[in-house]
C-alpha cells in the first residue's frame, strides 16, 4: 500500500497530534472533531446526574452525581464493585442507566449515542487491539469506523506512532508486542478520532509501578498539548493521586469529589494507625488519656490529628502492652476514602 | 460502506493470518465426511438417489462445512464484542446494521472459501464438476452461508456469553442441519419427520445445493424441491434472519 512518509512537524518539534497535513477532505480545521457540534462557553465535558443502574439485585450505581469539566485530567477511583465500570460503559454508550442523566459535552448518552460516540476515544481495560493484524492495520481498520480514509489516515497514524514512539513497531503484529507496547496502540486507537473525552477504563491493567507512572505522564502531556479532556478510572491510588480531580467512587456513589491535595488536607491532619489487640479499648482508654476521639476500621484503632507525631511515643510509652504496630503517615486518598466509608479501600472490594 | 468494508477486510485477514484455522477447517469435514460416510456405506442406500452413501452424504458434508464456520464466526463475534476487537467497533459512530453485516459478510467469505476447498475434493465422491456446476454452488453457498450466519447472530447478538449458545446449536442448529435431506433423504423417513423435513428452511438450501451440484443431470435430483422454489425459500430465510437481527442489533445498546 502506497503511504507517505512519516509526518514531521515543520517546526521540527515533536510532531502535534493536529497535524496540518491530516486535514479533513472538507477543510476543516484538524482540531475539531467532525460533524458533532462542541457547544461554546462552559458546557461540561460530563456531566452525569443521579445516576441509577442494576444487576438484579444489586445497585451497581445508586445515584452519582458529577460534572468533569474540559481539558481536566479526571479519575474515578473506587474499589472493584464500587460502580466504575458500570459508570465507565454507561458513558461509552455501552449500557444503558436505569435512572438519571450521562451527557458528553450536552449529548446525551441514550438519546444521542451517535453524536457521543463521535465525540468519544475510549480505551478499554481488555484489549481491543487484534493480536493477528499489525500495529498499522489496527489502527487503519479502527480509522475507517470514524469515516477517515486515504492519505489523511495515513498521516494520522503516522503521527500518532511517531508521537507515541511506535513508529518502528508499525508492521508487527500486535500479538508479538510487549504489554506496555500493547497498551500504546490501545491508546493510539482512542487518540485516532480526534477525541473531544478521552475515556479510559483501568487503563494501567497489567503495567508496572514504572510503566503506570509513564503512561499517566503520556496522558498528562496530551491533555496539555491538546486540550483533550482524560477521564479514567482506576484502582490505584497512586495514578488517582496525578488526576487534577478525583471522584471517589463506593457502593455506586460518589462519596468524595475533588483535587487529591483538597481531598487529603479535608482529613484533617495526620494520620495514625495503630493495630492493637483491642482497637475499642484502646480507643476509650486513648480518649480518656489524651482526649483524642479516634476510629475503628477493620479492627485497628486510626487517629486523625494535626501533629500527630508527638502522639506516637506518648500512646507508646502509655500503652506497652496494647500497641503492636503503629503506622505515622501525611493523609493518603486511602484515608479519604476510610473516612468517607468507614472502611478500608482493600476491604472494600467484596461488594 | 467503509465500516462494512473494513469489519469485512478484517475477517479475512485474520483468516488467511491463521494457518492452523485454515487446516482445521478442511480436515474436520473430510474426517467426518470419510469416517460416517465410509461407516454408513454398507447399511445405508438413500431411495431413489441411485448414488453410493459417500457421494449422497457428500452435499451433507459441504453444507455441515457452512454450518461450522457459521457458528464459529458467530461465537467469535460474541466474544469479541466483551473482549476483543469489537469493543472498540460498537463506540464507534456506526450504524449497528452495518456492524451486524460487515460481520455476517466476513463470515460468508469464510465459509464459502472452506466450501470451495471442500469442493476440490468432488471428484473422489464421484461428482464431476465443470465450470458452471462451481459457479452455480458457490453462489449458493454464499446465500446459505449468509443466512446461517444470520441466524446464528440473530440467537447470539443478545447473550453476554457464548456458554449459552452451545446448548441452543446442539438443541437447534444441529437438528436443522441433520433434518436438511443432509444426512439421510426425505423419501422412506417416517411421516412425522418428513413433516418436520419440509417446514426446515435448510431443506431448500440443501436441495439447492444438490441441484446445483449436479446442474444439467436431472436423475440425481429426483424427490427434491425444485430450484426455483429451494432458492425462493432460501433467500426469503436470508433476508428474515438479516432483518431480524439487524433490528435486534439497533435495540440493543450492545
Amino acid at each position: 500500500m502506497a503511504r507517505g512518509r512519516p509526518f514531521r512537524d515543520a517546526s521540527g518539534a515533536a510532531p502535534a497530534l493536529t497535524d496540518g497535513a491530516a486535514l479533513p477532505a472538507g477543510g476543516t480545521p484538524a482540531v475539531e472533531v467532525p460533524a458533532v457540534e462542541v457547544p461554546a462557553g462552559d458546557t461540561p465535558a460530563i456531566e452525569v446526574i443521579d445516576l441509577r443502574r442494576r444487576f438484579g439485585a444489586r445497585e451497581a450505581l445508586a445515584g452519582a452525581s458529577f460534572a468533569v469539566a474540559r481539558g481536566e485530567l479526571f479519575g474515578f477511583l473506587g474499589p472493584n464493585g464500587g460502580g466504575k465500570s458500570t459508570l465507565f460503559r454507561i458513558l461509552a454508550t455501552l449500557l444503558p442507566p436505569d435512572g438519571g442523566a450521562a451527557r458528553v459535552l450536552g449529548h446525551d448518552v441514550t438519546r444521542a449515542p451517535d453524536a457521543v460516540r463521535r465525540l468519544l476515544g475510549v480505551v478499554f481495560q481488555h484489549a481491543s487491539v487484534d493480536g493477528k493484524l499489525t500495529v498499522e492495520e489496527n489502527l487503519r481498520h479502527h480509522g475507517r469506523l470514524y469515516g477517515l480514509r486515504g492519505p489523511a489516515l495515513a498521516a494520522r497514524i503516522d503521527a500518532l506512532l511517531l508521537r507515541l514512539g511506535l513508529a518502528e513497531r508499525a508492521r508487527e503484529l500486535v500479538e508479538r508486542l510487549s504489554g506496555g507496547l500493547r497498551r500504546r496502540v490501545e491508546l493510539a486507537k482512542g487518540l485516532l478520532p480526534r477525541p473531544a473525552v478521552l475515556l479510559l477504563d483501568e487503563p494501567s491493567t497489567g503495567l508496572d509501578p514504572a510503566a503506570r507512572r509513564d503512561f499517566l505522564a503520556e496522558l498528562r502531556a496530551l491533555r496539555d498539548a491538546e486540550g483533550v479532556t482524560v477521564v479514567l478510572t482506576t484502582h490505584h491510588m497512586e495514578e488517582a493521586e496525578r488526576c487534577d480531580r478525583v471522584a471517589i467512587l463506593d457502593r455506586g456513589r460518589v462519596v468524595a469529589l475533588g483535587p487529591p491535595d483538597a481531598l487529603k488536607a479535608s482529613v484533617g491532619g495526620d494520620v495514625l494507625v495503630v493495630e492493637t489487640p483491642d482497637a475499642e479499648a484502646l480507643r476509650d482508654a486513648v480518649r480518656g488519656r489524651f482526649g483524642v476521639v479516634g476510629t475503628l476500621v477493620d479492627g485497628t484503632l486510626r487517629l486523625e490529628r494535626a501533629r500527630a507525631h508527638e502522639l506516637v511515643r506518648e500512646i507508646v510509652e502509655a500503652f506497652p502492652d496494647a500497641v503492636r504496630s503503629l503506622t505515622y503517615g501525611k493523609p493518603t486518598l486511602e484515608d479519604v476514602f476510610v473516612q468517607a466509608t468507614g472502611r478500608r479501600f482493600v476491604a472494600g472490594g467484596e461488594a | 460502506m467503509l465500516a462494512v468494508a473494513t469489519l469485512w477486510q478484517r475477517e479475512v485477514i485474520r483468516f488467511v493470518r491463521q494457518r492452523s484455522r485454515l487446516v482445521g477447517a478442511l480436515v474436520q469435514p473430510i474426517v467426518f465426511w470419510l469416517l460416517l460416510g465410509g461407516g454408513l456405506t454398507a447399511s445405508f442406500r438413500p431411495a431413489g438417489a441411485g448414488v453410493g452413501y459417500l457421494e449422497y452424504f457428500y452435499p451433507g458434508v459441504l453444507a455441515l462445512v457452512l454450518l461450522f464456520t457459521a457458528i464459529f464466526a458467530t461465537i467469535s463475534t460474541v466474544e469479541d464484542r466483551r473482549a476483543g476487537f469489537l469493543q472498540g467497533v460498537l463506540v464507534a459512530p456506526v450504524p449497528r446494521t452495518a456492524i451486524v453485516l460487515g460481520q455476517a459478510l466476513g463470515g460468508v467469505t469464510l465459509a464459502v472459501l472452506q466450501g470451495l476447498l471442500f469442493l476440490a475434493l468432488a471428484p473422489l465422491a464421484g461428482v464431476a464438476l465443470d465450470a458452471a456446476r462451481v459457479a452455480a454452488v458457490t453462489g449458493v453457498m454464499a446465500l446459505l452461508a449468509f443466512a446461517l450466519v444470520n441466524l446464528g447472530l440473530f440467537i447470539a447478538w443478545r447473550l453476554e456469553s457464548t456458554q449459552g449458545f452451545h446448548a441452543i446449536m446442539n438443541l437447534l442448529l444441529i437438528p436443522l442441519w441433520l433434518l436438511s435431506g443432509a444426512f439421510f433423504p426425505a423419501a422412506g423417513a417416517p411421516r412425522a419427520l418428513g413433516w418436520l423435513m419440509r417446514v426446515d428452511p435448510l431443506t431448500y438450501g440443501m436441495a439447492a445445493l444438490r441441484r446445483c451440484l449436479y446442474l444439467g443431470d436431472a436423475r440425481a435430483a429426483a424427490g427434491l424441491p425444485g430450484l426455483g422454489l429451494s432458492l425462493a425459500v432460501l433467500g426469503g430465510f436470508a433476508l428474515a434472519t438479516l432483518a431480524g437481527t439487524a433490528l435486534l442489533a439497533r435495540r440493543t445498546a450492545a
